[in-house]
């Protein structure tokens, strides 16, 4: 039977992260058809479409559909499910928050963030922060799975084109809730999720003021998305959503530098996947240096500055 | 309105833990356990909203071994009302506990209930919504603010991103994102006190159901080690290592 995958959109476009998905679903094997469900989505479903092992998307649109509110979004994946043996998305927050209602729906267990495909029905995934990883089968006929995404390569984006297929979206209205706004952090710099370069601050930096006036210039200089430890969105220096870590995002970037990053349990678990991973911090005890290629012992106020002076 | 807060009893998080050489789990002997820092959020949700004039009674629940008492006393101390220990020695999967919790939920009929978005040992993220499945309630996950309003809530959640806010038809399930609230500690009186609220205790089966694992966990291994690399003497050193060894500038 085909696998069904949840395609991450903002309606005019494909997030990068369903590409990572998609490898995923097409290591478990049979066709993967793709659901794009929105609101003026096709500009979404059209690139969904273009994806390397896509056979067929299905764009499913409707006023209810507009935010990925959760209940009428379950109630269309449930509706579709009878024909799919797989049920899988990205671990992005409309993943996480929509899978799990589609399998308490359909009585079936979930398996969460998994990093390796071992065959159709076994995965790995990480449990207690990634200090461990547990290698789980699945009795049962379905299977549905969130996929940590920086665990896979995206899927090419110059596949023969799949069929674009609307499916109607009667009977799926849901007045249980009613979306109201959406505050989105605006930025030029790239995403977290997807950036090939990551600078992240930790509680070091002592105030927000501090941390835009010494990790943003960098940041700019190489490119890069910026990151946080929870100890620093806590404080309140950075904004949640730059969260690196257990609880926040799980990133693997080409190049990681924790600035001021003692480098917990829980910060590690978002970012020991990074090829490289660079360290400064001032205390040459911390456990970040631990994992780090290589480290810089030195205060960021004077390093960071010079960092970004020495990089042309 | 009745608040209801499952909470879970897990491995401190300050803990690194130990994967059993043998590949068959993770050694959890003499390790400290706490509760999980998710349902300390809910709890204290729960007790804020209770202290605003928003609910009157709040029920913390847990589902687990006997040990997990300790966990729900805890809950006790913080200022919940009374508690349900569902006893069991298995391994219970995320979609049971959201079955049992359902036939709690049942027989309390709470107007709300407030569950933390992860347990830190299984890092499943799953309960929570497959609760709001099972009961046909709205779900609002990933929350940072809750204001409750004449049987609607606002919440704001945390999204990839950014943030999401939605109006919500009670009853409800939210799940908790780490910025809601900052968890009160208990104290000492209230330690005490809590030893005498009351504690009901119950089984899966009192729920009719069957906790038997869904997925068969073939191995739990130790994840790929990182070694530590070099320390660098200067910026300049780091620069150039990043361009010509690494490759990475």
């Amino acid at each position: 039977m085909p696998i069904l995958l949840l395609a991450d959109h903002d309606n005019a476009t494909l997030s990068d992260l369903t590409a990572k998905a998609l490898t995923a679903a097409s290591k478990i094997g049979g066709d993967v058809h793709v659901l794009v469900a929105g609101k003026g989505a096709k500009a979404a479903a059209d690139a969904a479409a273009k994806l390397s092992g896509v056979s067929k998307v299905l764009l499913a649109e409707g006023d209810d559909l507009a935010n990925n509110l959760a209940e009428p979004l379950a109630a269309l994946i449930v509706s579709l499910a009878g024909t799919y043996d797989t049920i899988i998305s990205a671990a992005t927050s409309v993943g996480k928050n929509v899978l799990p209602r589609v399998a308490g729906l359909l009585d079936v267990a979930q398996i969460s963030e998994i990093i390796e495909v071992v065959s159709a029905d076994t995965f790995k995934r990480p449990i207690y922060a990634g200090n461990a990883i547990q290698t789980v089968q699945v009795a049962g006929a379905k299977r549905i799975i969130t996929v940590r995404t920086s665990s896979f390569a995206p899927a090419a984006s110059q596949g023969p084109l799949a069929a674009v297929e609307k499916i109607s979206t009667a009977a799926l209205s849901s007045s249980l809730s009613a979306f109201v706004k959406d505050e989105l952090s605006t930025s030029d710099r790239p995403e977290l999720t997807s950036a090939k370069i990551i600078i992240s601050g930790g509680r070091a930096l002592g105030s927000a003021e501090k941390f835009e006036e010494v990790i943003l210039p960098v940041a700019d200089k190489l490119g890069a998305a910026v990151g946080a430890s929870r100890a620093a969105v806590d404080a309140g220096y950075a904004p949640n959503d730059w969260q690196v870590g257990q609880t926040g995002k799980v990133v693997a970037p080409e190049l990681y530098i924790a600035c001021g990053i003692s480098g917990a349990i829980q910060h590690l678990a978002g970012m020991k996947d990074s090829k490289v991973i660079v360290a400064i911090n001032k205390d040459e005890e911390a456990p970040i240096f631990q994992v780090a290629d290589y480290g810089l012992v030195a205060g960021l106020f004077e390093a960071l500055p010079e960092l970004e002076k020495g990089l042309r | 309105m009745k608040i209801l807060v499952p909470v879970k009893r897990v491995v401190d998080y300050n803990v690194k833990i130990r994967v059993k050489p043998d590949g068959s789990g993770v050694d959890l002997t003499n390790v400290k356990m706490s509760m999980n820092p998710f349902d300390e959020i809910s709890v204290e949700e729960a007790l804020r909203l209770k202290e605003a004039g928003k609910a009157d009674e709040v029920v913390v629940v847990s589902i687990g071994p006997p040990k997990a008492e300790e966990t729900l006393r805890t809950a006790l101390a913080m200022g919940a009302d009374r508690a349900i220990l569902v006893e069991t020695e298995d391994q219970v999967e995320p979609l049971a506990v959201a079955k049992i919790l359902r036939g709690i939920a049942d027989a309390e009929k709470p107007g709300l209930i407030i569950v933390g978005k992860q347990a830190i040992d299984d890092d499943s993220n799953q309960t929570g919504q497959m609760l709001a499945a099972l009961l046909g309630w709205v779900q609002a996950t990933f929350a940072s603010k809750i204001e409750i309003g004449d049987g609607k809530a606002t919440v704001t959640r945390e999204v990839d991103g950014g943030l999401q806010t939605i109006d919500i038809k009670m009853p409800a399930v939210v799940t908790t994102d780490l910025r809601l609230n900052e968890p009160r500690y208990a104290s000492l009186p209230n330690i005490m006190k809590a030893k005498k609220k009351p504690l009901d205790k119950k089984s899966p089966a009192d729920f009719g159901i069957d906790t038997a694992a869904r997925l068969k966990v073939l191995k739990t291994e130790e994840p790929r080690g990182r070694e530590a690399g070099i320390k660098v003497k200067s910026v300049a050193e780091l620069i150039d290592k990043l361009k010509n060894e690494a490759g990475v500038l």
